[in-house]
């Protein structure tokens, strides 16, 4: 024991005494005073360093506790085409939400409103779900595109359902349906992912809807807008105090296209109920007229969000609805790439008064390759206008493989354009060095002779066809184009010489106007017109040997998917050219009986739509009605085959 | 004091200083109570402004109490204290459930309140008894870190983490001013050093949490650390002159817990500022002043240690409060005396402060006599 009675306490000199005893008592007290005053110090720092030094900060912080933002969400954008003629739209429509804060009986209220609004179990479980997530004033959905009877109905009887908000709200609208569907894509709610990349609040709002595909995705930062709000006081609990000054929401911007609303129209109507593209763009500027994918859904229900069995319905089809065939479709271009070769060849010194003899066959070591007809003795000129194979087979061989793929390149071919879609497969051309690296081999001679007709490995899209188009009939090099407003450097001139192509175009002309040419058929109906193009049918099948032997199948006779392309690029008019149009119809059979026909009355609409209306009014009677009608009719089997579905799902 | 011919002298001999000091706090409070409750007299502030009077009646009738009288209470009261604590333990393990206070019929005892000035009064009355000359020894020590231990272990399983740590600060303090040797506090410092782990270990779950999110607030700022980042949004969102009467948002809205109890100076000073906040803390600063006077002038030992450890008492109540407010301390469940809504605190600092001013008018008279 330290402090023992022994041997404790101070040394002896020093008796503690109550004299000793008051000084140390004073002496204790200061250092206690002391302690206290830098206690009190201490506090009063703190407190000045909160309410001072870090006021700012827990402003903030406060403000964001008072303050809560309801979403309103902003308009979208408009799209309009060159004229201004909507493309995507907004119309106003009716929704139903609840606050949950103001919700009183959650069970009775939703059994209330699954009576009015014809709410299906799952709706109601998807409410119940999203009440539970919900936190305070943040609206949950209950329906929208309420029909008008079902919504007055819920507004009726508002007194006895507290939180439920009827309110109006807008729906995507595209007046064209899906001629414009692989175009402008289409919108939808945001998905969990859409927000976990993005975190914000709007994404979660009820109503609000992001662009899911095409334009209305690529261009999503222009047309989304900012939202506005309701401002109100929340307590801690979520209970609204008093409602704030609101902040005005603004509408996303009007995108203006490039595209001729009627004529893309036209053209999707016009292809009918084939699987294929049409692709319209003005030779100078590279502007998009057209830019058509059919079959194609329809954006207007996909905006609404899709059931299963229309999807599935969607999905199965062969035709390919769901894919955007201008950018995403590759096929080999069969003839058309006939006059891009007579370019390199007259490149390559070639004259062009150079006979070859078409025998209907040309033999390159062990191989034939064959010719549709016996031309006899042909010249670069009539071998464009009556599409002679043999004549390309030969001359190709002497140009040689390198100076073709140039060609190819500089017209456009195996290109990636600056374009605001979501993808784009921009196919192949095929050269010597592509063929060492890609399948580790040589180039052969047949490789120049299949690629001399646009088979083999050579792949384009629609959207080149037409550009390769565009490019030979102005002599520039002009790049696609979408959007108006983006600035885009005038076209420079193509890298080619200009006699060379004065003679492609007028072989061209001739393939149309000249009487002997393949397309012959394709002649505008408008007086002083005159157009210009290249057929083009593209093999999908190897034909044997011993089917030549005993004649080649007629398409008539072939499965649909083993049918030929049918391809047709062209321009207008000839003596200046404004217009370049691509069109490829998927297993169409001959490019001359589909596909140059559709060329034709597409830009017969530009010149005289009430002509080129005439032309279709009789093919659409044969096809069962209008594209409108048509989506109309199969909206109604999806619904028949969606509510069969449904009923067979309890059992 | 105030001196006048009109005023009689039992009145005039009151002192009014502390008096307008302690209603001048208690105003505040009320005022902060009548915000809280957005801007209506109930349920708090009237019912505060009542309980407040019937003290202040109780404190200044003490005054007359005379210093023995006090000093001859002093073992009984901590006696009759001690046997409340147990009653309420004993109570608790009747009843299966954590409980602290006594049902009197009429009203709720909470015997822990009372001991903060009994364990004061008791010490004082154990070191005035104590020769000098035992102030080094053992025998100074041991039954002084009995009369501390055996409360402060009985509150502490109540649970009252809170009143316990003041007792044993109140007790230590009088310790210190007694004059028990220097060293022992610096061993006990080391001591409770050693210690802290081994406490933290025997703690409650919702004690130990407090302790981590005193530590680190904003790991949990909706959980359990909200408590502590709301008051430090009130105080801070507050500046210099505060968002004016009534206007006090995290208050009104709810994101401030407690805002009318423990946390009733973050509700004030979001109303009224550093101004505000500063008023209050020097309004108690000059209290506690007053108090260590009054002990420094004390002509007996026991009215020194007394009065030096009920001006302590004040002091550890203020400024736990308003560490634990401004996110310097734990949250450990003290009110702010005079401010914060609930009669125990109240209670128990104008006990402290009649008792003060008992012993400042035994000064007064004695000296006159001498």
């Amino acid at each position: 024991m330290k402090n023992g009675p022994k041997n404790g306490g101070v040394s002896n000199d020093k008796r503690v005494t109550s004299a000793y005893q008051s000084l140390t008592f004073s002496r204790r007290m200061l250092l206690t005073s002391g302690a206290q005053v830098a206690v009190g110090a201490v506090l009063i720092g703190r407190l000045g360093w909160l309410s001072v030094a870090e006021n700012e900060h827990y402003q903030l912080l406060s403000e964001s506790n008072r303050v809560q933002l309801i979403m309103v969400p902003p308009r979208r954008g408009w799209i309009v085409d060159r004229k201004g003629t909507p493309i995507a739209i907004n119309r106003s429509d009716f929704r139903v939400d609840i606050i949950p804060e103001q919700l009183v009986n959650t069970e009775q209220t939703l059994k209330t409103l699954a009576k009015l609004l014809d709410l299906s179990v799952d709706d109601v479980d998807r409410i119940l779900k999203d009440l539970k997530a919900a936190r305070g004033y943040q609206p949950v959905q209950v329906a929208e595109n309420v029909p008008y009877e079902n919504y007055a109905a819920v507004t009726v009887r508002l007194p006895e359902l507290p939180g439920v908000q009827p309110m109006r709200g807008f729906s995507r609208f595209y007046p064209d349906g899906p001629a414009v569907a692989h175009l402008v894509g289409y919108v939808g709610t945001a998905s969990a992912k859409d927000y976990e990349r993005e975190k914000n609040p709007l994404l979660i709002t009820p109503g609000f809807k992001i662009g899911k595909e095409g334009l209305e995705k690529t261009l999503e930062n222009n047309l989304r807008g900012t939202p506005g709000g309701q401002r109100v006081e929340l307590s801690a609990r979520g209970k609204l105090v008093r409602e704030l000054e609101p902040k005005p929401d603004r509408s996303g911007n009007t995108v203006q296209l490039t595209i001729d609303a009627g004529l893309q129209q036209y053209a999707a109507r016009r292809l009918g109920p084939q699987s294929g593209s049409v692709v319209v763009v003005d030779c100078h500027t590279g502007d998009i007229l057209a830019f058509v994918s059919m079959p194609a859904y329809d954006p207007n229900s996909f905006s609404q969000g899709i059931g299963r069995t229309e999807w599935k319905m969607l999905a199965d089809d062969d035709h390919l609805p769901l894919l955007n065939k201008v950018t995403q479709g590759l096929y080999p271009c069969g003839s058309t790439i006939k006059p891009l070769m007579s370019m390199a060849f007259l490149e390559a010194g070639i004259d062009p008064d150079r006979h070859v003899v078409c025998t209907g066959s040309y033999r390159v070591g062990n191989g034939i390759f064959h010719c549709d007809k016996v031309h006899g003795s042909v010249d670069m000129h009539t071998a464009i206008e009556k599409s002679c194979d043999i004549y390309f087979y030969d001359t190709g061989l002497r140009a040689g493989a390198d100076i073709i793929a140039s060609m190819a390149r500089r017209l456009g071919f195996g290109q990636h354009f600056e374009l605001p879609v979501s993808s784009q497969r921009y196919g192949t051309v095929p050269d010597p060095e592509w063929m060492q690296r890609k399948y580790h081999r040589k180039w052969q001679a047949y490789d120049t002779i299949n690629m001399s007709i646009g088979q083999g490995n050579i792949l384009v899209n629609p959207l080149q066809l037409a550009l390769m188009g565009g490019r030979i009939a102005s002599g520039k090099s002009i790049q696609p184009r979408l959007v108006i407003g983006e600035k885009t450097p005038p076209a420079q001139p193509l890298p080619v010489s200009a006699e060379h192509l004065i003679f492609v175009r007028e072989a061209m002309s001739a393939v149309v106007n000249s009487g002997r040419g393949t397309a012959s058929g394709a002649k505008l109906p408008i007086d002083g017109v005159l157009l210009a193009g290249k057929t083009g049918t593209a093999q999908v099948r190897r034909i044997t040997m011993s089917e030549r032997a005993g004649g080649v199948r007629t398409n008539e006779s072939l499965a649909w998917k083993m049918r030929d392309h049918s391809l047709f690029v062209g321009f207008a008019p000839v003596e200046q050219p404004l217009y370049a149009c691509g069109v490829i119809v998927e297993h169409g059979g001959w490019g001359a009986a589909v596909a140059a026909p559709i060329c034709r009355d597409t830009l017969t609409f530009l010149y005289d739509p009430d002509k080129a209306m005439a032309v279709l009014a009789p093919m659409e009677e044969q096809w069962g009605g209008t594209l409108a009608e048509r989506t109309a009719r199969q909206a109604a089997t999806i619904e028949a085959a969606a509510q069969a579905a449904l009923i067979k799902r309890p059992a | 004091m105030i001196s006048s011919a009109i005023i009689p002298q039992p009145l005039a001999k009151l002192p009014w200083r502390l008096i307008f000091l302690v209603a001048g706090i208690a105003c505040i409070g009320l005022m902060t109570l009548y915000s809280a409750a957005g801007g209506s007299i109930r349920p708090w502030a009237l019912k505060q402004a009542i309980t407040f009077m019937v003290f202040l009646c109780i404190a200044v009738m003490m005054s007359w109490v005379k210093e023995s009288t006090i000093k001859s209470i002093a073992f009984p009261l901590y006696g009759a204290v001690l046997v409340m604590l147990i009653l309420v333990e004993l109570l608790g393990f009747v009843t299966k459930g954590a409980q602290r206070w006594l049902d009197v019929g009429f009203l709720r005892l909470q015997p822990s309140e009372f001991m903060k000035p009994a364990i004061v009064l008791v010490l004082a009355r154990f070191y005035a008894l104590l020769p000098a000359g035992d102030i080094r020894k053992w025998r100074a020590i041991w039954p002084a870190a009995a009369l501390i231990g055996v409360p402060a272990l009985l509150i502490l399983v109540q649970p009252d983490l809170g009143t316990c740590v003041m007792v044993v600060l109140g007790g230590v303090t009088m310790m210190f001013v007694a004059g028990v040797p220097m060293r022992l506090f610096l061993a006990g410092a080391a001591a409770v050093g050693v210690a802290a782990p081994i406490a933290f270990s025997m703690m409650h779950d919702y004690q130990r949490k407090r302790v981590f999110i005193f530590l680190d607030p904003e790991s949990d700022p909706l959980g359990a650390g909200y408590h502590i980042s709301q008051s430090k949004i009130a105080i801070g969102s507050g500046g210099i002159f505060g968002k004016g009467f009534l206007n006090g948002s995290q208050s009104h809205l709810d994101y401030l817990p407690e805002g009318h109890t423990d946390f009733a100076f973050a509700t004030m000073v979001e109303e009224w500022g550093l101004f505000g906040g500063l008023l209050v803390i020097l309004a108690f600063g000059a209290v506690i002043r007053w108090g260590m006077t009054v002990s420094l002038n004390a002509p007996s030992r026991f009215a020194q240690l007394a009065a030096a450890g009920l001006s302590a008492t004040i002091f550890f109540y203020v400024s736990i409060n308003l560490m634990m407010v401004m996110g310097l301390a734990p949250v450990v469940g003290i009110p702010l005396p005079l401010v914060s809504f609930g009669g125990s605190a109240v209670m128990t600092v104008m006990l402290c402060l009649g008792l003060l001013m008992s012993l400042e008018r035994q000064q007064r008279t004695s000296s006159k006599l001498v």
